[in-house]
Parts: C-alpha cells; sequence; structure tokens
C-alpha cells in the first residue's frame, strides 16, 4: 500500500472518542447481562473443528504442538458455548473475537467482535424480545420494533412468495428489479437467489428508524435453528436489521443430536460438490448434544455494527482500530 | 492472460467485462449472515465512459484488461488521428477521436497528455488540469477595465470557446482549467 502521509497506517482507523464509546457500550452489554442473571463465559477461540457451513470460511492455523494438525479460528463462539450449556451452565454471554476469511467490505472485516448468548428454556420469540430490550438499552434514544416474517418481506417488497417460488421464477425477479447479471449469475442453489434478492432489493428498505426482526426462515436456510413442522416447514430463526443493515443472528437452538449430525454431513457434502475445502466436524459438540443440550434460544450480535448504528459510522474501519489493511 | 478474484476487486482495478476493458470505481461486499456472498461493483466502462453496477459472485473470477497509463507528448494531428510520443523512448502512437473526445480543444503541440492504452491502442486522452493557450479572437475591452466583472467570449488557438474578462485581448496567453472549461488567470511571460 503507497505510504499517506497525512494518514500513516501505524494510526488507529477509531477516533480516541470512538474508541471510549466502544468501551461504554461493553460496560453497558455487561450490566445488562449482571442485572438479568446471565453468566459471563470464555471459551477458546482456536479449535480443533470447524464451522462446517459453506457460506463461511475458517482460517485456517498449522500448528506445531500439542498434538500436531491444523486448528481452526472460530467464525462464532456457538459450539463451545453449547458444550457449557450441555454441561449445566444455565444462561450465559460471551463477548469474543470471531474471524470470517474473505469476508472484508464496508460492513465486514475478517476480524470482528461478537457478542453471543443463550437463554434456555426461552424460544426464538422471547430471545427477539430480550435482543430489542438489550438493544433499546443501549441506544441513545430508544427505537419502536417491529417483526417481519421472512415470507412477508418477499411478499412485500417483491411480490413473490420465497416459499413456493421456483429458482427460475426467483431469477426472473431478479432480472425485474434491474439486476442485470441475473441473466449470467451461476447461483447453485434457489437459497442463492433469495440471498441475491435479499441483499440487492429487500435489506437496504430494512429497519429504517427502527428495530425489525425478520423471523421464520426457509427451512433450508435453517443453520442450526430446529425447524418448525408444516407446510411449508420453517426455521425458527431471526435476524435482526437496522437501517438496512443486518446487526443479530438468533435461534431457537435445535437440539437433537442426530438431525444435527446429519446436517453437518449435508454441509460437508455440499462443500465437496462446490469445491470448498473438508472440514473436521465438532465432535465435542455432538457428544454434548448426545448428552443433552436443554431447549435453549442463541443469539449472536455484532458489536462492531451496533457501535456503527449508535455513532452513524458508515465504514466498519470508523469504528475499529485497526482494520484488517493496518493489523 | 492474469485473472481476478472478486477478493482482489478494489477502487481502480481494470478488467474486461462483456469485451470492453473497464475500471472499479467502487467496489462492495454484500453478505447475509448465513448466505451467500456478492460483490456490488460500480464500474466504468473505459470505452465509452459510462457507468455501470454490476453484481458477482464472490469468488468468481474476470479477466484482467491489458490497460496502462501513461505520459506522452502530442505531436500533431492529420486530420483521422492525433499523434503522440513517449518522451523517454521517442515511440509514437495515434489516438482516434473517439479516444480523444473532448480533449481536442485543449490540445496544443508539445503538451503532455495522460493516455490509457488497451492493448497498445489509446483509448482515453487527458489533458491536463491547467493548460495555457493564445486567445485568437475575442472583442476588444473597453479601456481602463480591470475589473473583469461581466466577461466575454474569447476563442484560443484550438478552437476553443471560453469566457474571459472583460480586459483580455487578442494575443494574451491565458490559464485555463480543462476540467470546467473556465479562465483562471492570465499566463504570465
Amino acid at each position: 500500500m503507497e505510504p499517506d502521509l497525512h494518514h500513516p497506517s501505524w494510526r488507529p482507523t477509531a477516533s480516541l472518542e470512538m474508541i471510549r464509546l466502544r468501551a461504554q457500550l461493553l460496560t453497558k452489554i455487561r450490566a445488562y447481562f449482571e442485572q438479568t442473571g446471565v453468566l459471563e463465559v470464555e471459551t477458546p477461540v482456536c479449535s480443533s473443528y470447524a464451522a462446517t457451513d459453506p457460506a463461511i470460511e475458517s482460517f485456517q492455523l498449522a500448528c506445531n504442538g500439542p498434538a500436531p494438525r491444523p486448528r481452526y479460528l472460530q467464525t462464532s463462539p456457538e459450539f463451545p458455548m453449547k458444550r457449557l450449556l450441555a454441561a449445566g451452565s444455565g444462561a450465559i454471554y460471551q463477548i469474543c473475537k470471531a474471524f470470517r476469511d474473505g469476508e472484508s467490505g464496508r460492513q465486514h472485516n475478517p476480524e470482528f467482535t461478537l457478542l453471543e448468548w443463550y437463554r434456555p428454556a426461552f424460544n426464538h420469540r422471547q430471545l427477539m424480545d430480550d435482543v430489542a430490550t438489550l438493544v433499546n438499552r443501549i441506544l441513545p434514544e430508544p427505537k419502536a420494533v417491529e417483526h417481519l416474517s421472512y415470507s412477508g418481506i418477499f411478499k412485500h417488497h417483491l411480490d413473490i412468495d420465497p416459499h413456493l417460488a421456483t429458482k427460475e421464477q426467483l431469477k426472473q425477479c431478479a432480472r425485474q428489479h434491474g439486476i442485470v447479471d441475473a441473466k449470467r449469475l451461476d447461483l447453485s442453489s434457489k437459497d442463492g437467489w433469495l440471498d441475491l434478492l435479499l441483499t440487492h432489493c429487500i435489506e437496504p428498505q430494512l429497519g429504517k428508524n427502527r428495530l425489525t426482526f425478520v423471523f421464520d426462515y426457509p427451512a433450508s436456510q435453517a443453520s442450526l435453528a430446529r425447524i418448525r413442522p408444516g407446510s411449508p416447514p420453517l426455521a425458527e430463526r431471526f435476524e435482526l436489521y437496522m437501517e438496512g443493515m443486518e446487526l443479530a443472528n438468533g435461534f431457537h437452538e435445535l437440539t437433537d443430536a442426530e438431525e444435527q449430525r446429519q446436517r453437518f454431513h449435508q454441509n460437508l457434502e455440499q462443500r465437496r460438490r462446490e469445491g470448498l475445502p473438508a472440514l473436521p466436524i465438532d465432535q465435542n459438540l455432538l457428544a454434548a448434544m448426545d448428552t443433552g443440550l436443554p431447549d435453549c434460544a442463541g443469539v449472536a450480535l455484532g458489536i462492531d455494527r451496533l457501535l456503527m448504528q449508535i455513532t452513524r459510522a458508515t465504514h466498519i474501519d470508523q469504528v475499529l482500530t485497526f482494520p484488517i489493511a493496518r493489523a | 492472460m492474469a485473472s481476478y478474484s472478486t477478493n482482489e476487486f478494489k477502487g481502480g482495478l481494470k478488467f474486461m467485462l462483456d469485451g470492453d476493458p473497464c475500471s472499479i470505481i467502487e467496489n462492495e461486499f454484500v453478505k447475509p449472515g448465513k448466505g451467500q456472498a456478492f460483490n456490488r461493483v460500480k464500474i466504468r466502462n473505459l470505452k465509452n465512459g459510462r457507468v455501470i453496477e454490476r453484481t458477482f459472485k464472490s469468488g468468481e473470477s474476470v479477466e484482467a484488461a491489458d490497460v496502462v497509463e501513461s505520459n506522452y507528448q502530442y505531436l500533431y494531428n492529420d486530420g483521422e488521428f492525433w499523434y503522440f510520443m513517449d518522451p523517454d523512448t521517442y515511440e509514437q502512437v495515434g489516438a482516434d477521436a473517439t479516444a480523444v473526445g473532448d480533449s481536442t480543444k485543449w490540445l496544443k503541440d508539445q503538451d503532455i497528455c495522460t493516455i490509457t492504452l488497451w492493448n497498445g491502442t489509446p483509448i482515453i486522452v487527458e489533458v491536463p488540469n491547467f493548460v495555457i493557450l493564445t486567445v485568437t479572437d475575442t472583442d476588444p475591452g473597453l479601456k481602463g477595465d480591470t475589473s473583469g466583472g461581466g466577461g466575454k467570449p474569447a476563442t484560443l488557438e484550438t478552437g476553443a470557446v471560453v469566457r474571459v474578462p472583460l480586459f483580455i485581448q487578442i494575443g494574451e496567453a491565458i490559464k485555463v482549467d480543462t476540467r470546467t472549461g473556465e479562465y483562471v488567470s492570465r499566463a504570465g511571460k
């Protein structure tokens, strides 16, 4: 990179005021969980196992010992936190670094800060209320809260049913809404087309001066959420949006070990089809789930993005001390 | 030919799109937390200057465009091509009217221009931000007027017409901002 005399790269990209605001934000989060009886925990960021989600890439480390084998930087603290829940921890939260290779842009830095928490005996609806309470306590001005179903936002913004539409209809819809590349793009799954429409045509409209929760995702996008049987079956998953930006992703957690095992294997199968690296499935998580993960709901909230919302920052670099290019 | 993956996308990167060389103006990485990542890019088509928005699946590759920018000295125009010379190698290139575009009205012998070449052929000729040109025609100004208020049209040696203060006379050299086409000052000899 060219040295810039007016902004040498040793300097933080966040202002000192921003660094203070981050500290205040963390204090408020800890106070909220202290008051509501949620225990702060720490788990390893470096693991022998990796997230198998084909849309997420882990950083891999060559480790010489003990037991020389590759290790992976966590993409979220979900697996070890679930092991704590299975061990009887009760409600827990963690503020930690997570890492996703290749994710860099206005709202992404490959290393970022997550707040993740789990509430035993909660479902995704109760957890949405918990998220709204926390976020509204932190924002300078509390905001109105709205809940929209995944199918509702597609019907409202694009006049299409995401559960019933075929791949071809979604492609057609993308072209009608000005995505010229729809003709050329090679998206292997129907979910790819839903993601294209969601990111290009819907997300920018979500969460305008309010907290918008989107819930009940297609079963194919369940990730680690439980699937509620029905027609169509729906994933008990939610996302929080503010000013067009995704801030949090939560699940009514899947607790069935056998189904979890199958989903991991489906992930690996999809990774193989897409030519992505094979990854070791977290056997410790599966063993914990075999013993019994309590019924619970969990959510991950991006701290950097929440700080962007509080300060109206337009680029994630403004809220980070040293983004990847300066790290 | 080399290729670029979307994770190398950044402002100024040149690549081939639909057979034309393009330059990235702005690259935005968009990704739902649990889903397909895309790069939404604002691109300038270097042949026609048009700005378009396109979407790539993250991880896709594009073909690099053999585009280089270099400084050349303007030599002459033969009615069809404008000829320029590399001041270091003395190598000459001819640019057609499309490549020269609006720059033609500011081009004066010996001026140093920035030329964008695609596969060795000039596609964009950029004149310096400021050029000094002689006034070849303008109405005589009012005697004693030095305020410059109002102004009048003046034709320059290259044929360009700019508004100048009333005190500017035929034969004077003036400095012009080529980006706005506006008079800046008298050019001191």
